[in-house]
């Protein structure tokens, strides 16, 4: 029998999902009169965030090398861009488009990750100039807000229905009529998505060589991995993840206009911290990244149920629980600071 | 090759940017043989080993390895691994964050059929070979809830599993204490006796004679000669290293004034303390005196010296300087006071390394001048040319980045750094750790000369033999207080130990 090890790694994965619980706990007592309680509303949440997921899975696999993606929101943008100006005035098949889209991906993830793996450029700075050429290119392909209706099988995609089977979740409402819980295929993709990030993470030699990579380059270098090509990679799967987490998010909105998915990049990011991923890298894992998402997506959906809050809540409370994660790890590394001397 | 060598190095050559760092350097390493590499800084030991895995490139020479045909040339780390010579640094190379067995493994892990890493046979495994080593260690931890010791013997457990022929231990036992040293021993002499050659880096004289077999000592790039210990004692050794006859430590004190009491007084703190690290001390230093602060590490040395100079605010007391009575709040006070100190860890608190060696000499200065005047660049260079030739810093240029130099020329650059601001009075906490012992002896030698004009030095080592020869007069600390002064005619070894350790007599 493994008894379960609770180190300060884990406690942060830890508190993040008894903090998710705890929200969506009170979301039920305080606005279950709203529809709260019902099974919906949770995977509403998971169909309106299924694209983020995706893309802060990538996101956390290139912070855990220390490393940081802020190109993921407007690649996201140019992917709905290309989605929709290539159905609606190129006349394109979705499923040629959504292959280009992921060929786009990895050769973005490849220039990125030549320049901050080989060229030794700030993941900052390289993702910063691959922040503003998709962005840029967003508007050169199209200028006006494109909505997809023509291509039978994009829509169809995007309105099919996989219902939670068994019964589970299922209520009759006011109007007499059955209401069975489902989830759209997104969100098996992002689940998906979460499930082959964390065996990577943990099984593959790939995957532990991101966190050696994270945790002392130096020594990663000196214990023979490739840390360059690791770094590279990672940054490949990043964009390659946000590609899939862009068609998501399209989607989800079923349109492409030049300002989407404005600051999804930060999302990815604040997901990631609040999951317990350490921006100094090494520490972290997806699992936590998902939950990060779920409470960003629940503190929406709570203020949306209120109803009378202004749509910025969401941000001071995200803010918030930033300071608070952050305060939680600096807490930790003191602690073990102490702890060694 | 001889079937008992395990390693030769032959005419190695490797120049530095206007440095010959390595001159026709030969080495040989038997077959179970620990054999210390020893060599002053700048001699050009890490840079031997380096050409040997694979780090620098070197221009002349080969490289034999134990059953491997003709000369190789390692292309990095990696491959020196492959070829069965693995190293383990100062520094624990591992990542803190991964568990002990992954330590241990990372970049060879055992697979399972479908290629993914099988974690609970990398457990088995590590947990045997912790056990074949005689460590009590759970190698499903992070590698970070252990003790540096214990990581670094981690480090050597991974090096040796790579089952190497040659074992590069570079200055292993730096960061160890005595007891964690015999337990390194104890592993390095078993590792001997399967037959594993051993090059032993190391500063401490001692350590050489408790466990190696033999000695190798370069001095400026070029071997002086390789001995087995038995014909090179101690003064002999330190002779080859520094390549003149031993310097009589014992006699560099000059027999000057001993008598301080009617010298006017630089420094006269009453009552100073800072709440958690020192508790209300006095502390009177004659002008020309050199006073040693002296304790068990963690007993308020430092930190008695850094509420004099501002470092940690003094929460109770008060300070004369020059007879003045003063309010230091921040260091630059204590700058303008004409105090310098010299921290103890240089690494964090001391170089600036990607400013060169002139910027960092000019920097307490020109921080003491102010912003806004800038010293004229020919004065810059004037002075940081004075301190390279009078301290001897073994550098390619004055403009030479700093972090390049090795760690004695780099304590060197931040004393230098303090004595171009002229100070009356200079705390130098462990000047001379890390660094060789000639190199030593100089900063010792300066120590006093300094003194003999005129300035007041407060002197903190961990080494007594030191203290007592450039102190004037000696502080003894315990736990955060100032329990008693030890005068001229008490200063032996035995008497400070007996001050240090406790005991009524003194207080």
């Amino acid at each position: 029998m493994k008894k379960i090890k609770i180190s300060s790694n884990n406690i942060l994965l830890l508190i993040t999902v008894a903090l998710f619980v705890a929200m969506y706990g009170a979301g039920c007592i305080v606005y279950g009169s709203k529809g709260f309680t019902h099974l919906q509303t949770f995977l509403n949440v998971l169909i309106n965030n299924a694209g983020l997921i995706c893309v802060a899975a990538g996101t956390t696999c290139v912070m855990l090398t220390g490393g940081i993606d802020i190109s993921v929101g407007s690649l996201v943008a140019m992917d709905c861009m290309i989605l929709a100006v290539g159905i609606e005035q190129k006349g394109m098949s979705s499923i040629t488009l959504m292959i280009l889209i992921l060929a786009i991906g990895l050769v973005f993830g490849l220039v990125q990750g030549y320049l901050i793996a080989y060229l030794q450029i700030q993941p900052f700075i390289a993702t910063m100039a691959g922040m503003f050429f998709a962005r840029g290119m967003t508007a050169v392909i199209c200028t006006e807000q494109v909505s997809i209706v023509s291509d039978a099988f994009f829509v169809g995609l995007s309105n099919a229905k996989i219902n939670i089977p068994f019964g589970i979740g299922a209520y009759t409402n006011k109007k007499g009529i059955l209401q069975i819980p489902y989830v759209r295929p997104t969100v098996i993709v992002a689940l998906l998505v979460v499930v082959l990030i964390y065996l990577m993470l943990k099984y593959t030699k790939f995957g532990r060589s991101i966190y050696a990579v994270g945790g002392n380059q130096m020594s990663a270098t000196l214990m023979g991995l490739n840390v360059a090509k690791t770094k590279m990679l990672t940054y490949v799967l990043a964009s390659f993840l946000c590609s899939i987490g862009g068609i998501c998010y399209c989607l989800n909105t079923m349109c492409g206009t030049t300002t989407q998915a404005g600051g999804y990049e930060m999302d990815a990011i604040s997901s990631a911290v609040i999951g317990g991923t350490l921006l100094t890298g090494g520490v972290g894992n997806v699992i936590g990244t998902l939950f990060g998402v779920l409470i960003n997506g629940t503190i929406s959906a709570l203020v949306k149920s209120n109803g009378k809050l202004n749509s910025s809540w969401p941000n001071i409370i995200t803010a918030v629980l930033l300071c608070f994660f952050i305060v939680l790890q600096a807490i930790f590394a003191k602690i073990k600071e102490a702890k060694k001397a | 090759m001889d079937s008992n060598i395990a390693l030769t190095m032959r005419g190695i050559c490797m120049t530095f940017p206007g440095v010959k760092a390595l001159d026709n350097v030969d080495f040989t390493l038997k077959k179970g043989e620990i054999r210390a590499l020893m060599g002053e800084n700048g001699a050009g030991k890490s840079t031997l080993i380096k050409c040997l895995t694979g780090v620098n490139k070197f221009e002349a020479g080969e490289i034999h390895v134990d059953g491997i045909e003709g000369p190789i040339i390692n292309k990095d780390t990696m491959d020196a691994q492959k070829k069965g010579i693995s190293t383990v640094y100062q520094e624990v190379n591992l990542c803190p964050n991964l568990s002990v067995a992954e330590n241990l493994y990372i970049g060879r892990e055992p697979l399972t059929k479908i290629g993914t890493v099988n974690r609970r046979k990398m457990n088995q495994m590590a947990a045997q070979l912790m056990k074949d080593l005689d460590l009590d260690i759970d190698v499903t931890q992070n590698l970070e809830e252990y003790s540096l010791a214990l990581q670094q013997m981690i480090a050597i457990a991974r090096a040796v599993d790579m089952e190497s022929k040659v074992l590069i231990l570079d200055e292993p036992t730096s960061s160890l204490d005595d007891n964690e040293v015999e337990k390194l021993f104890g592993m390095m002499r078993r590792l001997r006796d399967q037959g594993v050659g051993i090059i032993f880096v190391t500063h401490f004289l001692e350590q050489v004679y408790a466990v190696c077999d033999g000695i190798t000592v370069l001095r400026n790039g070029t071997l002086v000669g390789e001995y087995s210990v038995e014909e090179l004692p101690r003064v002999k050794l330190v002779a080859a290293m520094m390549g003149k006859d031993f310097d009589d430590l014992a006699s560099i004190k000059p027999e000057g004034i001993n008598d301080f009491s009617k010298v006017p007084l630089e420094i006269e703190a009453k009552g100073l303390s800072h709440p958690g690290t020192i508790k209300p001390f006095d502390l009177d230093i004659h002008k020309g005196e050199v006073v040693g602060l002296t304790g068990l590490l963690g007993s308020g040395r430092s930190e008695l010296a850094r509420v004099i100079y501002g470092a940690d605010k003094a929460h109770t007391g008060t300070l004369k300087v020059d007879g003045k009575e003063v309010k230091i709040k921040a260091p630059i006070d204590a700058m303008n006071l004409g105090m310098g100190l010299l921290p103890d860890d240089r690494k964090a608190e001391g170089i600036i390394g990607d400013m060169s060696v002139r910027e960092n000499i000019v920097l307490a200065m020109q921080a003491k001048q102010g912003m806004f005047k800038k010293i004229p660049m020919a004065k810059q260079i004037e002075i940081a040319d004075k301190f390279i030739d009078m301290l001897q810093i073994k550098t390619a240029s004055r403009e030479t980045l700093i972090k390049q130099l090795s760690g004695g020329n780099q304590q060197k650059v931040i004393l230098a750094r303090w004595l171009a601001t002229e100070p009356d009075f200079l705390i130098l906490d462990e000047p001379t750790r890390g660094i060789d012992i000639g190199t030593k002896t100089e900063i010792q030698k300066l120590v006093i000369k300094l003194a003999e004009e005129g300035k007041s030095v407060i002197f903190i080592s961990s080494e007594i033999e030191e203290m007592l020869r450039t102190c004037n007069r000696m502080a003894v600390l315990r736990d955060g207080m100032k329990v008693g002064e030890i005068g001229m005619e008490e200063m032996t070894q035995e008497g400070v130990m007996h001050a240090i350790a406790g005991g009524d007599h003194h207080e």
